[in-house]
């Protein structure tokens, strides 16, 4: 990541914070202690026995908690910091969200530790846009030590950006409906799964259409169909994001017992769980006051 | 422990509890890890785990593989797809290399969403050595 461009003059200006302090002597809130300890341990249903009774030392990657800042804020916090993230914040970049952290411990912490702590900004990425908006990634190394001696190393990158501006979520596009096919979300919108069948010959057929592809009759009826199939084949959307999906996400065409297939959501397992031939029986979905569509749920069966 | 060994799956069920007292627990006060009307303001659908819990999460998953005798010596993570309330983070592990009775774990933890972390942590386990 060192040696990527810096097209912007934000990005020059930030750059330049590359090398400097972020927070120096900077002094724990609190010793490493047994309450802290233990309610680390409660909220991560950790029952590691190294972490309770006389012995006892603190969970290594409690590491940067000792350093944390908390409610009313760091303390030993740099300007040059300080100042970086004051760029940040005017350009925009208000949110935060942590992308990476590499801990090193080269001793345990016990209770009664006296924790501190230097940090220098490592790294400041060029301009990303992602998902979440576009910023900057900020990388910062801290090492820390426990009554004076080396106890470890925490690297941190964080994602400063400017939130992508987020409207009201887009409704999913509506099916065309037609003469040929308005029995078929008819149907749908009275929670029945409609099949044509052709009245001369009796194949079922899906979609709808005016004629039989077997016989070639014009003449049909309906058939509610039994709502259960199988996965014949699926695909597994990632990328574009379209609005009103949240990829990714499986699309399966499904296989129905009556022999004639549709395609569809496959839910109710993750998107890379979905196989060929995994039975699936249909449910109706109502994405919003004004359409419903038929889904396949995986079932056991 | 050899290279090649893997890990039982850990299901960690990512409660709104879950997020609040990891971010609690980890003295982190951002919004986006207990107000979800702030975390939504911020282009997020809904509150998300800290990268501290996750840490701590993805340390426990090898020490409880490997006993008390375990001793982290380093946890290196990377977030991808958020941790939200409702979903399930599946931890897995794989033992990459062993040095003596020093092993490096390749964990991943996925979600609804796909990884939300994959990482790799450093362990010695005395007397595990091969």
């Amino acid at each position: 990541m060192g040696d990527e461009r810096v097209d912007d003059e934000l990005g020059a200006r930030l750059k330049a914070f590359e090398g400097r302090p972020a927070a120096v002597a900077g002094v724990g809130k609190d010793p490493v202690n047994a309450p802290m300890i233990r309610h680390w341990c409660e909220a991560l249903g950790d029952t590691n026995p190294a972490y309770t009774g006389p012995d006892a030392i603190a969970p290594p990657t409690m590491l940067q908690a000792w350093t944390m800042g908390g409610l009313s804020g760091h303390q030993g916090r740099s300007g040059a910091y300080d100042e970086l993230l004051g760029l940040l914040d005017a350009a925009g970049c208000t949110a935060v969200v942590a992308t990476d952290c590499e801990q090193g411990y080269l001793r345990p912490l016990r209770p009664g530790d006296e924790i501190t702590f230097d940090t220098v900004i490592e790294h400041v990425s060029a301009r990303k846009t992602t998902r979440l908006g576009t910023g900057y990634f900020v990388t910062t190394r801290m090492d820390i030590r426990a009554d004076g001696e080396p106890a470890g190393v925490h690297r941190l990158r964080i994602l400063k950006y400017a939130p992508a501006p987020r409207g009201p979520r887009a409704r999913r596009p509506r099916p065309v409906v037609n003469r040929d096919n308005a029995g078929f979300w008819q149907g749908v919108a009275e929670h029945r799964l409609l099949l044509q069948r052709c009245t001369g010959c009796g194949t079922p057929r899906h979609p709808w259409l005016p004629g039989c592809n077997a016989c070639g009759s014009p003449d049909w009826d309906t058939v509610e169909a039994s709502g259960e199939g199988t996965v014949h084949s699926y695909v597994v959307q990632h990328h574009p994001p379209f609005p009103a999906f949240d990829p990714p996400y499986a699309v399966g065409l499904i296989e129905l017992a009556e022999g004639v297939r549709m395609v569809s959501d496959v839910v109710g397992v993750p998107y890379d769980k979905v196989r060929i031939g995994l039975p699936v029986r249909v449910e109706f979905l109502r994405c919003d006051e004004e359409l419903t569509l038929p889904v396949f749920r995986v079932v056991d069966r | 422990m050899r290279a090649g060994e893997r890990l039982a799956p850990l299901e960690i069920p990512v409660t709104r509890t879950l997020i609040v007292a990891g971010a609690l627990a980890s003295r982190d006060y951002q919004d986006v890890h207990h107000d979800p009307e702030l975390a939504r303001q911020k282009g997020a659908p809904d509150v998300f785990m800290n990268i501290l819990t996750t840490n701590g999460l993805v340390g426990r998953y090898v020490t409880d593989h490997f006993g008390p005798t375990a001793v982290l010596r380093g946890v290196a993570v990377r977030l991808g797809a958020p941790n939200h309330p409702g979903d399930t983070m599946v931890l897995t592990g794989r033992v990459e290399e062993v040095d003596g009775d020093t092993a490096v774990v390749r964990v991943v933890g996925a979600n609804g969403l796909g990884d939300h972390v994959t990482g790799t942590v450093t362990v010695t386990v005395p007397g595990a050595g091969s």
